[in-house]
């Protein structure tokens, strides 16, 4: 009866995947034992710096440009009331949708020299090339607006929940001892603010380190682009996997950041009523200027580029809109179905897993396995190409001696592969959902089915799957939207002459056929929607409940 | 039926039950009560499974199903449990969830097992309901159908009135006992408030810090507490100072008692007499007076706070047309079953 616990079935049913998850990051890890010093001595006199020195700009740059555009309109939306604050509120959600090379693309092609914007210019006061000067969109600078673009979101979103927090007696106290709003905003609600707001930049930080789309497009030479380089121009996937592990360490580094800031969320709000705050009415003037404010990062970051998108794919559907489309459309959306429904299994043996055992042989592997959600795409990508190709020889190599045939590739050029990529990445994305559903199920629950006769397994059937079904249908949704958008590890991983949507519109953009990227484009945006909508649901549910 | 033996319970080095033991025949109702805290909870989820002991033994029908080697898991124990929150499934209606425990019956036997104890419980017409369209009485009622639908052998009811009106709870502490005592199921409980304890128990358990004072029948444990912390949480009452005049005698303030004879007590040795309300009788006759310092009517009763002219306050509970003033003078006499006392505690 007592089971020890080499038997326990749970304890295998987590310790076995996570483990699995987390080697492809462990591999890279591995790699930096087997040094190669030639190739390390050519980057280090060519192009090292220059990886190290563009990823860091990058990532500060959009760390910084999130934090400016996430802060201020999360203030505006949760101190002032004025028109159309409640249709904003979500709107600043929508530039979420747009993958960071997706907006690259579409700017690139408003912007360059044929594009709409500089032909107007030249029209307008008779220049011709080379009269003027226009600023070039595929730099570091482009590079950095692109990214600030779409990810200040993330700050938005934990600004505004933080500012919103916030009790309105604080204000006032602020008053009454004598504080302007404008000083109470820089001593006190900032300050209040501060870990929310410093999770959100390290988030985005992490996705600038992470993004491999639109440095590659621009011509940027960072460390993602650096990784594609040494493994397929230089053929040295240990170096590749060398310049990953660098890389990594970067971003753990925001990681711990985030993590340590995240605790602090949770003490800075020990001890505050949650009494929303009352809106501030401001004159006719303040509130238009913070209405322009709020709608320049939605006008720029999606509404133009949406709209750029559509005019093109307009133009050319006829052209574009053919079987050749539908399957990319059936690839991506099979391929980021499944990806999902193995991620929402993971996560849910994970997470019960979790509640049924505390001890930390559960619950060590787990928070492993999640922390792939901090590392590029990339670099998880070249972890799972390692080990599998290493693995397909073996068996090839074995095939062959003993009977004298050749298995090629079995794992390493197929769809297995990718979802291994798909499940590090995303795991996180499920397991977060999942975990939370799963918290708002009392203990008892499971004592009552217990004592009734059931087994762990039964009573996760019975009970909680039924109970957690909305929890369960956003995490698929979730993982299904991400794995649609993900650009690099598919790009790297995927089989021979497997297209997706992502994939499609990179080598379109590249061929510089940006109109007929467009389609793909807009597809992705169209699917990335669905989370924005979600968000915004369930954040309007959730304040509805404080009131 | 079921028999706890030297139970000890410890997350990491923290012992929250110590040495534990007490036994309920069949159909026993057993109570443990205490300030929250003290482990009551931790011994019921130990007799459920959801806890291992770090000593000692849980036995169900003579068998092992608790030790430090040995865990039956819950699912196995045929033990039935009901919940402080009730913890009813929300996705399934009344009928379901009390079907939940019996999914291996036939269609139709579970259909009538369901309409027995609906009727049972005294909810015939409830079965399609959902849990949240029932009230807070309703939902403990169902609690119970679900947890007596298996047939435990062992029903565990944790704080099972906590979250009800003060007005239903004596209803339905009586119902229960009755459904109890009508299935001949040995039931602990587990409670906070000593009245729920007296309405429904067999064999009361007194517990503080872990571990059990006193486990005796309501009747023992009023009137002869173990230890002055079960004097001080069962029923009301007051410690009255006295003197020891030789082991049977003891003098106090309201004249000299006989006692048993106390054999770790000498002549001059200081104690405290517990006086219960229902020890003081009202007598206009008697010669010993107390001034009235408060009193709250209680119906049938008066309950009076009494200050004796030594300044001692006492309880005096006094059928109810015996209405006197506060500030009045009053005659008491004393009418002691049998004594208890305690060793005076320093500093007191």
């Amino acid at each position: 009866m007592l089971k020890t616990a080499l038997f326990d079935r749970w304890r295998w049913a987590v310790l076995v995947p996570a483990l699995i998850l987390a080697l492809p990051v462990a591999m890279v890890f591995i790699s930096v034992f087997s040094p190669q010093f030639a190739v390390w001595q050519h980057l280090r006199q060519t192009v090292l710096a220059d990886y190290i020195i563009n990823s860091l700009l990058l990532a500060g740059g959009t760390g910084l440009g999130a934090l400016i555009i996430g802060t201020s309109t999360a203030w505006c939306i949760s101190q002032y009331q004025f028109l159309g604050r409640r249709y904003l509120e979500w709107l600043l959600l929508l530039p979420l949708a747009v993958p960071a090379y997706i907006i690259a693309y579409t700017y690139t092609g408003m912007l360059d020299f044929a594009g709409p914007v500089q032909t107007w210019l030249r029209a307008q006061f008779d220049w011709s090339f080379g009269d003027y000067w226009f600023p070039e969109i595929r730099s570091l600078g482009g590079a950095v607006v692109m990214l600030s673009l779409v990810l200040y979101p993330y700050v938005y979103m934990l600004a505004r929940n933080a500012f919103s927090e916030q009790s309105a007696s604080l204000s006032e106290a602020s008053r009454t001892l004598g504080l302007t709003p404008r000083q109470h905003f820089w001593k006190v609600a900032l300050p209040l603010a501060r870990p929310a707001i410093l999770t959100g930049v390290a988030l985005a930080m992490m996705e600038a380190f992470a993004d491999y789309g639109t440095v590659q497009y621009f011509g940027v030479p960072t460390f993602t682009t650096g990784i594609f380089r040494t493994w397929f121009g230089m053929g040295n996937a240990i170096a590749a996997a060398q310049l990953a592990a660098l890389l990594t360490s970067f971003v753990l580094f925001l990681l711990l950041l985030e993590k340590w800031s995240r605790r602090k969320i949770r003490y800075y709000h020990q001890g505050q009523k949650h009494s929303a705050p009352s809106r501030r009415k401001v004159s006719l003037t303040k509130q238009l200027g913070v209405i322009f404010w709020c709608l320049l990062p939605i006008t720029f970051g999606f509404l133009l580029p949406a709209w750029q998108l559509c005019s093109w794919a307009l133009a050319n559907w006829q052209r574009t809109l053919d079987g050749a489309f539908w399957q990319l459309v059936w690839n991506s959306f099979s391929l980021a179905a499944m990806a999902a429904l193995l991620s929402v299994i993971l996560a849910l043996v994970f997470a019960y897993a979790r509640r049924l055992k505390r001890d930390p042989v559960v619950q060590f592997p787990v928070q492993l396995a999640a922390l792939g959600y901090a590392v590029p795409g990339t670099v998880i990508a070249i972890g799972v190409m390692l080990p599998l190709a290493w693995f397909d020889q073996q068996i090839d190599l074995f095939a062959e001696q003993w009977f004298g045939i050749r298995t090629g590739l079995l794992l390493s050029g197929t769809v297995v592969a990718l979802l291994l990529a798909y499940s590090v990445r995303f795991l996180a994305v499920s397991l977060h959902g999942i975990e939370a559903g799963l918290e708002r199920i009392k203990p008892n629950m499971d004592n009552a089915a217990r004592s009734l006769g059931f087994r762990p397994g039964q009573v996760l059937r019975r009970v909680h799957i039924p109970l957690l079904k909305g929890s369960v249908l956003t995490a698929l949704l979730l993982v299904f939207v991400d794995v649609l958008k993900e650009l690099p590890a598919t790009l790297i991983l995927r089989p021979f002459n497997f297209n997706t949507l992502a994939v499609r519109a990179h080598e379109l953009a590249s061929d510089e056929r940006l109109a007929d990227a467009a389609l793909p484009a807009l597809a992705i945006v169209l699917v990335g929607l669905i989370p924005v909508i979600i968000l915004a649901r369930s954040t309007e549910r959730r304040m509805r409940g404080d009131e | 039926m079921l028999a706890i033996e030297q139970l000890a319970i410890a997350y990491g080095p923290h012992t929250v039950v110590k040495e534990i033991s007490f036994a309920l025949a069949e159909g026993q109702i057993g109570c443990l009560v205490g300030p929250s805290g003290c482990g009551k909870t931790t011994i019921l989820r130990a007799i459920a499974g959801f806890e291992a002991p770090s000593a000692g033994v849980v036995r169900l029908q003579g068998q092992v199903v608790s030790s430090v080697n040995t865990q039956v898991v819950p699912e196995q124990r045929k033990v039935g449990m009901v919940f402080q929150d009730f913890a009813l499934f929300p996705h399934l209606t009344v009928a379901d969830n009390i079907a939940f425990g019996i999914a291996k019956l036939s269609k139709a036997d579970k259909a009538a097992k369901v309409k027995a104890l609906l009727k049972l419980v005294g909810l015939p017409d409830l079965g399609q309901r959902y849990i949240h369209q029932l009230s807070g009485g309703q939902q403990q009622r169902v609690a119970l159908a679900r947890a007596l639908a298996p047939e435990p052998k062992v029903l565990l009811l944790d704080e099972p009135f906590s979250s009800l009106d003060a007005e239903f709870r004596e209803v339905l502490a009586r119902d229960i006992r009755a459904i109890l005592k009508q299935l001949q199921i040995t039931a602990v409980l587990v409670t906070h408030d000593q009245f729920e304890a007296f309405a429904m128990a067999d064999m009361i358990g007194v517990m503080q810090l872990g571990q059990l004072q006193q486990w005796a029948t309501p009747y023992e444990l009023y009137h002869r507490p173990a230890s002055r912390f079960v004097a001080d949480f069962v029923g009301r009452g007051v410690m009255l100072p006295g003197t020891m005049l030789d082991p049977h005698q003891v003098e106090t303030c309201l004249g000299i008692f006989q006692q048993r004879y106390l054999p770790e007590t000498k002549a001059g040795d200081r104690v405290d007499v517990l006086i219960r309300p229902d020890d003081i009788v009202h007598d206009d006759e008697s010669a010993i007076k107390a001034t009235v310092l408060d009193k709250s009517f209680r119906g049938s009763h008066i309950l009076y706070t009494l200050a004796l002219s030594g300044g001692e306050q006492v309880y005096c509970l006094a059928l109810s047309h015996h209405n006197h003033a506060i500030g009045e003078q009053i005659g008491i006499r004393l009418d002691l079953d049998h004594l208890v006392l305690f060793p005076r505690a320093h500093g007191v």
